[in-house]
């Protein structure tokens, strides 16, 4: 299954995000926002962190999520690859990040993201798994 | 056309009825909750990109505001943003409810634009170009992950955010001239910085004097048409004259505010009774403990942007005083002026006979105040605020002035080209060309420190400025004072 895939956009950058459940669209959302900031191709992590987050509904969820692991990017300065999610119902989010510092992985930075943005958000769930789409603010 | 582009790129089939040559209507009939029209500035060239975008939909949802007075406006470099369309205005009467939004003002508070005159011309900057461009790309920090070399401890920060462009100059980074051409004077009054949080702090504090990256950039340019001698006169440039161009913003410090303080809003939207038709344009009455805290928080971020451009300035201001060995001043390098491109900012209006105190929203459009203006300097009294509006790398920019029939937008203009392609259309489009020859055999130096920024920001990505100013001139909002060519251009 594709993890995302991005869509035409004139301002921004628009991703489209498959998971097979929830647990699986927040890791794929995560990866597609590094992957854009940075070449993520044969990465090795080498730190972690740890993140307990809190929202209204899993869309504000989602953007929360993306929000803290860029700020922590923006601060921490790790560009973060791997994403271990214990526990999501929905409303609480309970995870673990990794990834390196990005003073040694300069060369593959790529794009600045402002912000993952609340607009026109909605998560789709089937059967078949769940999907959403994600604007960034660049 | 794929099917996702076929879900996404919706043509606009709803109304769009013509005022005039240079504007449309669409009806608060087309939507429920609708309080006013939609107003978009264009004309039938234009208009054929517009529909074919979301933005006019999203100019429809900005109408459903409560407080929201006369219109919800764009101007012709409208395009698809998140929330409210970019190159949109709207106005809300903070008496009825009006509310203050931070999706509409942006994630990059007061990203905005300076330029700067020299005395220099095209005969004495084209041997010096290199080292200009060399010069300034290794002076000023630029593109993802870039530190500023200005390091303040917690207490001067905070006189960052609360002097803005004043606290540069204190330092010697400038001089009090430049504060008088700056909007605002480089500082909101009423900036509180006990609204912004521990997190904005910290995103911001080792980016004061760093460029940004994507259009983010720096541009040496020459004088190629003067099309109001008086004004230009006044502004004291004319044809073959090189000029610079900043434009920069808040950086991460603005951006952790607009998402800290989106956020918030979302969760009180029940508690005032709004509903909005996108969770991006959450909103809080001006008058209410929420909506006020983001106004204070939303003011440090703007002094910290014109502190910000101040300091770029300065750095760029070093470099030509190193290359030409003269001092600045005597190159005759002065601020013409600086505005803010994505902002809320308070002003009184006539509103049926009343005047009202309203929030203006501005997103990617620029404040144009007319002749006579109060806010204006002496010097500028006489023609009006100038208005700077960049064009992509290898067309044109300009500079114009507000007047006086811009009270019907707010006195508000267009604020650039406005994109017409997505950066990943515009990347696949140059794919195996080579942007910086292509521009270098017209005569244009480019270096970019992202290394896909080149192609995302190549010059057909963006509308022709030449047809976004021409709307604004023939719709009376601005007028054209000059027009720029690029020489050299540093890209974030």
């Amino acid at each position: 299954m594709k993890r995302y895939e991005q869509l035409p956009h004139t301002a921004d950058i628009a991703v489209r995000v498959y998971g097979r459940d929830l647990k699986d669209l927040f890791t794929n959302a995560a990866f597609a926002m590094f992957d854009i900031i940075a070449d993520l191709e044969g990465f090795k992590e080498s730190v972690s962190i740890g993140v307990e987050l809190e929202a209204a509904s899993s869309e504000e969820l989602l953007i929360v999520w993306l929000d803290e692991l860029l700020y922590n990017f923006y601060t921490k300065g790790i560009i973060f690859s791997g994403f271990n999610i214990a526990f999501l119902d929905g409303k609480k989010l309970s995870a673990k990040a990794c990834g390196r510092h990005v003073r040694e992985n300069r060369n593959r930075l790529k794009t600045e993201i402002k912000a993952a943005t609340y607009h026109d958000l909605n998560i789709r769930e089937s059967d078949e798994g769940c999907s959403v789409d994600i604007v960034f603010d660049v | 056309m794929s099917r996702i582009e076929e879900v996404l790129v919706q043509t606009w089939t709803g109304p769009l009825e013509k005022i005039d040559d240079y504007r449309w209507r669409i009806p608060k009939s087309y939507k429920s909750g609708m309080r006013v029209d939609g107003m978009i500035y264009a004309d039938e060239h234009l208009l054929e990109s517009i529909k074919h975008d979301r933005a006019p939909e999203q100019v429809a949802n900005v109408a459903t505001l409560p407080g929201i007075v006369k219109y919800s406006l764009a101007m012709p470099d409208i395009h698809w943003g998140y929330g409210a369309p970019i190159g949109g205005v709207s106005a809300y009467d903070i008496d009825e409810g009006g509310i203050v939004s931070p999706g509409m003002i942006g994630y990059d508070i007061n990203c905005g634009i300076r330029l700067v005159k020299t005395d220099l011309t095209e005969k004495d900057v084209k041997p010096r170009i290199k080292e200009l461009i060399n010069g300034l790309y290794n002076h000023v920090p630029a593109g993802l992950g870039s530190e500023g070399k200005i390091r303040v401890n917690p207490e001067e920060e905070r006189k960052i955010l609360t002097r803005g462009a004043a606290w540069a100059v204190s330092r010697g980074f400038g001089t009090k001239e430049d504060l008088e051409y700056t909007e605002e004077k480089g500082a909101m009054e009423g900036a509180d910085p006990s609204r912004v949080s521990e997190r904005a702090y910290q995103r911001g504090k080792k980016q004061s004097g760093t460029l940004g990256s994507g259009n983010h950039f720096i541009e040496i340019q020459r004088v190629s048409e003067i099309y109001d001698v008086k004004a230009a006169e006044i502004f004291g440039i004319e044809k073959g004259q090189i000029t610079v161009m900043i434009h920069s913003g808040s950086r991460g410090f603005g951006y952790q505010i607009c998402d800290e303080y989106s956020k918030d809003m979302m969760g009180i939207l029940n508690k005032y009774g709004i509903s909005v038709p996108d969770r991006q344009l959450a909103c809080a009455p001006v008058k209410s403990p929420e909506g006020w805290a983001y106004i204070g928080a939303m003011k440090c971020a703007a002094n910290y942007a014109w502190n910000n451009r101040q300091c770029l300035m300065h750095l760029v201001r070093e470099i030509f005083e190193k290359v030409f060995k003269k001092s600045f001043k005597n190159l005759g390098m002065d601020l013409i002026y600086d505005v803010a491109h994505n902002i809320a900012k308070f002003e009184k209006y006539n509103i049926d006979g009343k005047e009202k105190l309203l929030c203006v929203h501005r997103k990617g459009a620029t404040r144009a105040f007319p002749p006579g203006h109060p806010d204006l300097p002496e010097k500028y009294k006489p023609i009006g605020q100038p208005v700077i509006i960049p064009g992509d790398m290898g067309r044109y920019s300009f500079l114009l002035v507000g007047t006086q029939k811009a009270e019907e937008t707010f006195f508000s203009t267009c604020h650039g080209a406005g994109r017409l392609m997505s950066r990943k259309t515009a990347v696949s489009a140059c794919r195996g060309r080579s942007i910086s020859g292509e521009l270098a055999e017209k005569g244009i130096t480019v270096m970019a420190a992202g290394r896909s920024t080149l192609a995302e920001e190549a010059p057909e990505a963006y509308k022709n400025v030449n047809d976004v100013v021409h709307v604004v001139h023939e719709a009376g909002i601005s007028k054209r004072v000059a027009r720029m060519r690029p020489i050299a251009v540093i890209k974030g």
